[in-house]
């Protein structure tokens, strides 16, 4: 990633120690004496470090070799050394588990919803937002639309209810018009719809910061070539405003694609018994109900684990296609 | 409020004007008229509120009885109590942790940097999973302890990127000229680095504190103690139900006014704090992201 490529030129504001600057650090590389000084030169930074390191180990790579999980039969009382050493056996059981192909497909299905919907969104308020002028209405809206982003998912799934339940705003509006009634939520045939709704107007707004900030880098004078040319709206946002934010598109789209397994968890795991696990299982709440309601840890594990490889190799894959197309993506080459 | 058009745009037809506005007026209601239902039943007489069918947009009579109920010593003043706890401390020292490491992993060249922050950046492609977490969670022994609301999420990562992009970003001379004045490394973080760091600490301190406040899951797997849930655990079951989520099924429990009360209790910090944060998003969120 480049955030690892920091200057890393200037030397200023280091404490000078017997052998100066530089030169400490490029002899320091090779010889005992060295690395004893620099650690000696940045204790208190080196003891800064101690928390923050000491969380990354214990609860990320601590809970990586829990991920040993996935290959024994776990039994919580006789704990990981206990447990029968059992290979692929729960791998095997996962790939010939309908239960588990239908989560991956559910998964899948609303991924791809979620990108093909939830992606244009935020670009078309971004640029509504954008075309605006009066700085007044335009922070106003900003500050309403990013607020559901802050929200946490029980409060959204209330306010859905609340609007769209079978007692709900909606449904009473409809009634008192004689429409009949909106069956939507709990309704397995509305579900996949519902989640992706819920999502965009949870995250839509929030979504458009990145893009405002895009927006605002396009360069101003290919606009006024473009209009001198008589270029219209939609050959200006073709011609100029695209290819101006193509980067953070390709960016973000890597990132998405990246996660693309990464539904959201919350938000299946507090709908999915309404609808039943038929449309509302995926991955992760397959996980959660197969370790925490049937007990089998290790099979959930091992379920979790392979969402994590694939995790990693789709983020590795998204990079290589944004490197093709000559984008920079997550992290450099 | 009379700004100009950008002269190769012109000033658009009336029509076009006409059309956005009704475009930001849609989408500015579909965000705030739920929340505003939610409040209004919150405040109606519950009598009230069943005789509308569950729900009012604007309530006849102005009543807290919901509140005082819910407020009066149970479950959900526990809650709120546990929330704000969690909160307070978890984004204490979630902000500590993450400037301490940022700060460190800021300064040029120093050592052990590289490696330490190549083992951080890698936990952001391998998350821990679900069930290997909760194995350390139990190891470590937190079982039925706040901190087990807490210490699973101390640092994040990308919190923590931001924030050192942020650090980065500080001009060189001014720590140079700290450390020509006799500064150590803490006394330049406290008074070169800090103060000059407000909009990033206001933002990935209200990322840290809203994860906190929101999180309800981990207590359903960490806790068996009920009595120790925060408040989003307590809404889930107080508003869906539990397990049942099916809209109709809501109306049997506790009345309508009160389980939205529960529900603006639950906004209400957010929606207190985030006007004043707000102006810092863009700028504390981009420096450090953009970079990353």
């Amino acid at each position: 990633m480049s955030a690892i490529d920091a200057p890393r030129s200037s030397d200023v504001g280091r404490r000078p120690t017997a052998l100066t600057g530089r030169d400490t650090r490029r002899a320091g590389r090779r010889s005992r004496r060295g690395h004893r000084q620099r650690i000696r030169r940045d204790r208190l930074l080196l003891l800064l470090m101690v928390p923050g390191v000491a969380y990354f180990l214990v609860f990320h790579y601590g809970a990586l070799f829990g991920n040993t999980l996935a290959f024994l039969d776990y039994v919580p009382f006789l704990g990981i050394a206990g447990s029968e050493w059992v290979g692929l056996a729960n791998f095997r059981q996962m790939f010939g588990d309908p239960g588990f192909w239908n989560a991956v497909r559910n998964t899948v299905v609303i991924a791809a919803l979620q990108i093909v919907f939830f992606f244009p969104a935020p670009l078309a308020l971004a640029l509504l937002l954008h075309s605006l002028v009066g700085n007044v209405v335009r922070r106003f809206v900003q500050s309403v639309v990013y607020l559901p982003h802050f929200l946490s998912w029980v409060i959204v799934v209330a306010l859905f209810q609340h609007m769209l339940g079978g007692a709900g705003v909606v449904n009473g509006w409809l009634g008192d018009l004689g429409l009949g009634s909106l069956h939507v939520i709990g309704n397995p045939d509305a579900y996949k719809p519902l989640v992706v709704v819920q999502v965009l107007w949870k995250e839509c707004g929030w979504a458009t910061i990145i893009f405002l900030a895009a927006l605002s880098q396009v360069d101003e004078q290919q606009y006024e070539a473009s209009a001198l040319d008589g270029a219209g709206w939609w050959r200006r946002l073709w011609h100029v405003t695209l290819p101006g934010i193509r980067p953070v598109l390709v960016l973000l789209l890597v990132l998405r694609l990246g996660e693309f397994l990464d539904v959201g968890f919350e938000q299946f795991f507090l709908q999915r018994q309404a609808v039943g696990p038929e449309v509302g299982e995926v991955l992760d709440t397959f996980v959660y109900f197969t370790g925490f309601a049937n007990g089998e840890f290790g099979y959930a594990a091992a379920a979790g684990l392979f969402k994590g490889v694939i995790g990693v190799v789709l983020v590795y894959t998204a990079n290589k296609v944004a490197h093709r197309l000559g984008e920079q993506g997550v992290y450099q080459r | 409020m009379r700004h100009a058009y950008p002269a190769w745009q012109g000033r658009p037809g009336p029509a076009i004007r006409a059309a956005k506005a009704v475009a930001l007026a849609v989408v500015v209601l579909l965000v705030l008229f739920p929340i505003w239902t939610v409040v209004a039943t919150s405040l109606a007489a519950p009598q009230d509120v069943i005789a509308n069918g569950g729900w009012v947009v604007w309530p006849r009579r102005i009543t807290f009885d919901a509140y005082t109920e819910i407020l009066d010593g149970g479950v959900v003043t526990r809650a709120l109590l546990v929330s704000a706890g969690v909160t307070v401390v978890g984004t204490a020292l979630s902000l500590t942790c993450t400037v301490f490491l940022a700060y460190a992993l800021s300064r040029p060249g120093v050592y052990g940097g590289r490696p330490v922050l190549l083992l951080v950046l890698f936990t952001f492609l391998f998350p821990p999973g679900m069930i290997p977490l909760f194995l350390v969670v139990r190891t470590t022994g937190l079982f039925d302890q706040y901190a087990a609301l807490i210490l699973p999420f101390l640092v994040n990562v990308f919190n923590l990127v931001v924030m050192r992009g942020f650090f980065q970003s500080i001009p060189a001379e001014l720590l140079e000229a700290a450390r020509i004045d006799g500064a150590g490394d803490l006394a330049m973080l406290w008074r070169v680095v800090l103060p000059l760091s407000k909009a990033v600490l206001a933002v990935v301190g209200l990322f840290y504190a809203v994860a906190y406040w929101n999180r309800f899951f981990e207590a359903i797997i960490y806790f068996n103690d009920q009595s120790k849930w925060p408040i989003g655990t307590v809404l889930r079951q107080y508003v869906t139900g539990g397990a049942d989520m099916t809209g109709e099924a809501v109306a049997t429990a506790a009345p309508q006014s009160t389980q939205m009360a529960v529900v603006v209790l639950a906004t209400a910090p957010i929606v207190v704090v985030y006007p004043f944060l707000q102006r810092y998003f863009v700028k504390g969120v981009l420096t450090g992201a953009l970079k990353a």
